[in-house]
């Protein structure tokens, strides 16, 4: 870390999902982190992006103080359009959403994810996780899918438990067979490092400042494949730590611990 | 038209027996009938089939109440913060009982009772194909389009026996105004069998026909309406109130054992006789949450 800039893995995190949105984007924002990352982008390089939220709410500017869900009552105040699930969720399954946020509680190689239970029998799970909500819907149907999570061998497997939200499936041409249109993840950032994925698989793509190859290598739960050009990942911009302490100055979500 | 307005006790005596399915929360975070749960839990009702998208701790603490028989739904946890204890009890250990659930996606669950809400059988998707959410829900199936030949999903209809819905307004035959996001509420309000409905405030007739647009059921629907203010806390009612963050967070602290499960419902559910003592119990902190927004701009019909 240069300088002496303090930021934490939460911010970091943050302002590199913000990064992935392009201006004027249609992004589908999912809850906790992914709520922060599109206010960022708003504030900074994306000011014409629009956020569509599942329960029914289209915002073409940030909420004027921090959600803690999407249904706070900020979110609507000045929202452009109230409406229901099954409009935002047409619009998805039509094509017209270009990206969605996501986080997940374990992911695989081919960017499979699991958010509903871990062990091998989901009606007497293990873990008992809270279940898709509309993060399924968002990795089969959103153009491209960016994935926010925690990086450990334990969430970072093999082969998930069970796929809530598809990914590649076992790997290029997958999603065409299962007749899925479009999409797939195109980038997974953890509390370590940034994947891209290429040809249905996740490639390290950098190491968070901190963090490095060999650590990640240990800490991820399948053979890792490391891009040929893999960097350190660039820190927050000034700008965007200030968007992400302005909005979320107790450090509510971007502050707590891992 | 009187003949609608019921109290809460009554509406849950009247149209709730044992064994219903019960559609509530179908805003997804907000407008979530609190009040309305903790009634079903204070009448002891057994072997409930929860139907929502995802549940903000309401379904969390009907399980815990061992009211529950099934959950159909997308989602069920602390939306800020965390795992739903009482869920994760039940599933991993039986405890107060097992339950069977259907999952569900909050596409996949719109679908259903858009479905139910259209008397139409099934609607196709393209969402989840492939996913384990597809296999592990008995009651998708997987078709081939006949007109385009693609794989789809078909998703068959919902029609739960109550939808309780949560609004701003109604007036006594049920014709009732909700603003802000209305996640499935309209689709599983038009889909089920009775409707009821908790009002924050019980308007005139007029008040409703001077704004027809913002009608989310019309009272033909309705079966039940209940005046009770407040009925959404910890969830936000917009242009009433705010969410109650911290209540969720000591929600989560407190019932991580099924003992402090059992304490907490003892203490805010079964403890409080009605919605407002226990509005009363909350003192201060719920009058701080009073937020009434700001007027929209004047529509003229």
């Amino acid at each position: 870390m240069s300088e002496g800039t303090y930021f934490s893995k939460a911010e970091l995190m943050v302002a590199q999902a913000a990064r992935e949105i392009a201006d004027g984007e249609r992004v589908f924002v999912g809850m906790r982190l992914p709520l922060i990352a599109f206010v960022v982008a708003k504030r900074t390089h994306a000011p014409s992006a629009v956020g569509l939220f599942e329960l029914g709410i289209v915002r073409d500017e940030p909420s004027p103080e921090l959600l803690y869900t999407m249904g706070d009552t900020p979110n609507v105040a000045g929202a452009v359009w109230c409406a229901r699930t099954i409009d935002l969720m047409g619009l998805l399954q039509r094509g017209d959403i270009d990206a969605g946020f996501i986080g997940g509680a374990e992911i695989d190689r081919h960017g499979n994810l699991n958010t509903t239970a871990i062990g091998p029998d989901r009606m007497h799970p293990d873990v008992q996780l809270p279940g898709s909500g509309g993060g399924g819907d968002i990795a089969s149907l959103a153009r491209r899918l960016i994935v926010i999570m925690p990086h450990d061998r334990r969430r970072l497997r093999e082969k998930v438990d069970f796929v809530t939200s598809p990914g590649y499936g076992n790997g290029r041409g997958w999603r065409e067979r299962q007749g899925l249109a479009r999409g797939g993840p195109s980038v997974l950032i953890t509390t370590l490092g940034v994947f891209r994925f290429v040809d249905g698989e996740a490639v390290l793509a950098s190491f968070h400042p901190g963090s490095s190859v060999e650590r990640i290598r240990a800490e991820t739960g399948w053979d890792l494949r490391v891009a040929a050009d893999v960097r350190e990942t660039e820190p927050p911009s000034a700008e965007a730590l200030r968007v992400i302490r302005e909005y979320d100055p107790h450090g509510f979500w971007t502050r707590r611990e891992e | 038209m009187p003949g609608k307005i019921f109290s809460l006790p009554e509406s849950v005596a009247r149209f709730v027996p044992d064994g219903s399915s019960v559609a509530l929360g179908c805003a997804l975070e907000p407008a979530i009938p609190f009040a309305f749960a903790h009634e079903l839990i204070r009448q002891g009702r057994r072997d409930l089939e929860l139907i929502g998208p995802i549940s903000d701790i309401a379904f969390d603490q009907l399980i815990g109440a061992g009211c529950v028989r099934g959950v159909t739904a997308a989602w069920i946890g602390n939306v800020s913060a965390g795992l739903a204890h009482a869920y994760r009890r039940a599933m991993e250990q039986g405890v107060p009982r097992r339950i069977e659930v259907h999952d569900h996606t909050n596409f996949t669950i719109a679908q259903a009772l858009l479905a139910g809400a259209l008397g139409a059988p099934y609607l196709p998707t393209r969402t989840i194909l492939g996913s384990d959410i597809a296999r592990a829900n008995p009651t998708f199936r997987e078709a081939t389009d006949p007109f385009s030949g693609d794989r789809v999903l078909l998703v068959p209809a919902i029609a739960p026996d109550v939808t309780v819905i949560a609004a701003q307004r109604a007036d006594a035959d049920g014709n009732t105004h909700l603003w802000g996001p209305w996640g499935v509420s309209q689709e599983a309000a038009l889909a089920a069998k009775a409707v009821i409905v908790l009002a924050d405030e019980i308007v005139e007739r007029a008040v409703i026909a001077s704004d027809p647009n913002r009608t989310i059921v019309p009272g033909t629907k309705v079966a039940a309406v209940v005046h009770e203010p407040g009925a959404c806390h910890p969830s936000p009612l917009q242009g009433r109130y705010r969410r109650d963050h911290d209540f969720y967070r000591e929600y989560h602290a407190a019932t991580r054992t099924a003992e402090g499960q059992s304490a907490w419902l003892a203490e805010w559910v079964t403890g409080v006789p009605d919605r407002a003592a226990y509005l009363a119990k909350l003192g201060p902190r719920w009058v701080a949450l009073r937020d009434y927004g700001r007027p929209a701009a004047e529509v003229r019909y």
